[in-house]
């Protein structure tokens, strides 16, 4: 089955259709993050700390944002002020940004016309910075290193298990030992050892590649496993022999006619494994070893949900990025699912 | 069958000698060691410092250094923990059987729950309550266990039905048996539930799958067949053979869950081994780490271990498999 006709396939079913459009939403804001951002990441406003979701309505023929006062700083208690609001412009100018990283431009969907009032679609955290602007920013970091990690640890995994399945024998025993190796160590003990040695090397803000090349290094083995067996079958066709007896080169064989049998299955296991790469860097960053601030992740943006404060004052707000790491995963799990019964539903993925 | 455990428990030792290496080329990759932060304590004696130094080969490359741990862990020695000032073993200990109890009854909590639950989506295939466990499982596999367990935190807060945080209550000591009993139950609920509910969903699937296979198989038609009522045929003989394949899916939950473990432990700040990891990697203490690495690895093939001879102890098959 070619990758058109498993798209095909993919777009006629409503769960492919749901999990793809859910994915397509989550990434496209990622990319429009700073278009689709009401505040700059790092706007602080220590007045306005743990301000809740400010109430939209429609009056006077415009979006309108309601007023709120602060009545007891003490347990940040905010509350509407009567009959007070502000208008809400569509397009206008606010901060300035770079959309794609590229073209500079100030002009945002949803901005405040007057700077007095505030405006938070998800409420504001301990430092008063907009947690729904952030959730984008963070977008940007927790989706894509799935992305990343998967394309890294995919290559790797096709690398090894590809070649020690096609030369098998003495380099094949080496190699699974060390896959077996890796796999036998409980896998969140073994990232953070890696991040404790690895972290002195490199800046904090460099911390998105550490994460990267740590979950790359213990992602690759369980793929190289399964690609191993896969190779060892495909090894025994004819054409692998012709190919041999034609003189071609090992990696030209594994390129030309081993990978071409290969993905289908290849992109089933990566839908499948980059909620592991989500999750990983939201447990690195929540535990405060992964992104550091003023960079936003959703991981780390969680961490900041377990403060006292929040649990006994109910800020649930601050709980969204774990809904946004939830609605990723559920997307990926059931896209996945889907993969796997389009191109074989008796695939093993583990 | 008893050589064949202790072939398994010998495979433990390559296995432990692999990773105690990389931990400890991993930790030496890292600037600075264990007794950074002891050299700017003004109240440990110099001589101490030296003589440690010695002891542990500090000033030597870190195949010494490893050679030097070795010998000292073959003797029983497994360090000493700056942080905790205590010896490793005896801080350890108390600490692993917090996390094994805390995997033992969230695998029991699940097993519970699931196995009645995947047999009853079986049985009624394709009804409303299959459709809805289905969309479940779905949910809860997808949840991260640290988010379920900051939810949990915030419930508790809200309520206030649960303890929050610890193994334990304050003046645990001075309570009667039966009371402690209780109070560690009470401290085990929320980190049961965090760590549970993910495995309740996969357990719930296979057990589905399982038991939908035997339901087919001819032996059950014998069974109806010959007579037997709907409820003995499913039980007797369904049931039994359904949940062999869950068995060797029991080390796999058991490595999962300590996994798992880890984060839950932070997030409900619940005194286990991963919580102690954790906060030794931060503070490079070393000896502890290595120690509570190498006690998870034990315990992780110790449960696949457990899984193999249950196998063997329930199908007869595997048994007979293993004398030829």
């Amino acid at each position: 089955m070619n990758l058109r006709q498993i798209f095909i396939e993919l777009f006629s079913r409503p769960l492919g259709i749901a999990s793809a459009s859910v994915l397509g939403l989550l990434y496209f804001s990622a990319i429009f993050a700073g278009f689709l951002a009401t505040q700059a990441t790092n706007e602080q406003d220590l007045e306005r700390t743990y301000h809740p979701p400010t109430k939209i309505f429609f009056k006077e023929g415009g979006l309108r944002v309601q007023a709120y006062q602060l009545v007891d700083p003490s347990t940040a208690a905010y509350e509407p002020v009567e009959g007070k609001s502000y208008p809400l412009q569509i397009f206008g100018r606010g901060f300035e940004y770079r959309l794609f990283g590229l073209i500079p431009t100030d002009r945002h969907l949803l901005t405040l016309a007057d700077e007095a009032g505030s405006f938070y679609l998800l409420g504001s955290d301990s430092t008063g910075r907009d947690v729904f602007s952030r959730l984008l920013y963070g977008a940007q970091v927790s989706l894509f290193i799935g992305l990343i990690g998967i394309t890294i640890t995919t290559t790797l995994g096709f690398l090894v298990g590809g070649l020690s399945g096609y030369f098998a024998g003495r380099t094949d025993f080496v190699v699974m030992r060390l896959v077996e190796f890796l796999m036998a160590i409980p896998g969140l003990y073994l990232l953070l050892s890696l991040r404790a040695a690895l972290a002195p090397y490199f800046e904090s803000d460099q911390m998105f590649f550490v994460i990267v090349i740590i979950l790359a290094f213990i992602g690759w083995a369980g793929t190289a496993r399964i690609l191993r067996g896969m190779t060892l079958s495909i090894r025994k066709h004819q054409y692998v022999a012709a190919a041999e007896s034609m003189g071609q080169h090992p990696l030209r064989i594994l390129q030309k006619h081993v990978l071409p049998n290969l993905v289908s299955y290849l992109l089933v296991a990566a839908t499948l494994s980059i909620p592991g790469y989500v999750l990983g860097e939201a447990a690195l960053s929540f535990l405060g070893l992964g992104i550091q601030e003023p960079a936003a992740s959703w991981g780390l943006m969680l961490s900041q949900a377990q403060d006292v404060k929040v649990f006994y004052l109910n800020f649930w707000w601050m709980l969204a990025p774990g809904f946004a790491i939830f609605v990723t995963v559920i997307a990926y799990n059931v896209l996945g699912d889907v993969l796997r019964d389009i191109v074989d539903p008796n695939m093993q993925t583990r | 069958m008893i050589s064949f455990v202790i072939r398994r428990l010998f495979t433990l030792l390559p296995l432990l000698f692999g990773i105690t290496m990389l931990v400890f080329v991993l930790m030496s990759l890292a600037p600075g060691d264990f007794l950074t932060p002891v050299r700017a304590q003004r109240d440990v004696p110099e001589e101490l410092i030296r003589s440690i130094e010695v002891e542990f080969g500090l000033d030597q490359p870190w195949y010494v250094q490893y050679w030097k741990w070795l010998t000292n862990v073959c003797q029983g020695n497994l360090g000493h923990s700056w942080v905790y000032k205590l010896p490793v073993t005896d801080l350890i200990g108390q600490r692993a059987l917090a996390t094994f109890l805390l995997s033992l009854s969230a695998l029991l909590f699940s097993w519970c729950i699931a196995i009645p639950l995947g047999v009853l989506a079986a049985i009624y295939k394709d009804s409303i309550f299959d459709r809805i466990s289905a969309a479940l499982a779905y949910a809860a596999l997808s949840i991260p266990e640290f988010f379920l367990a900051l939810l949990l935190v915030f419930f508790a807060a809200q309520t206030g039905w649960f303890p929050m945080g610890g193994a334990t209550s304050f003046g645990y000591e001075y309570m009667s048996l039966w009371g402690q009993i209780v109070d560690r139950a009470q401290h085990l609920l929320l980190p049961t539930l965090a760590l549970g509910i993910g495995s309740i969903a996969s357990i719930m699937r296979i057990m589905r799958a399982n038991f939908l296979d035997a339901m087919r198989a001819h032996y059950v038609q014998t069974a109806r067949a010959k007579g037997l009522s709907e409820f003995i045929s499913m039980f007797r003989h369904a049931l039994r053979n359904a949940i062999n394949p869950l068995l060797s899916a029991f080390g796999f939950a058991f490595s999962g869950l300590l996994s798992g473990a880890l984060m839950v432990e932070i997030v409900l700040q619940y005194p286990g081994l991963g919580q102690l990891m954790y906060q030794s990697i931060l503070r490079e203490d070393q000896f502890v780490v290595l120690a509570s690495v190498m006690l998870g690895c034990t315990m992780l093939v110790v449960g696949n271990l457990l899984s193999d001879i249950l196998l063997a102890w329930s199908d007869p098959r595997i048994r007979l498999e293993q004398k030829d």
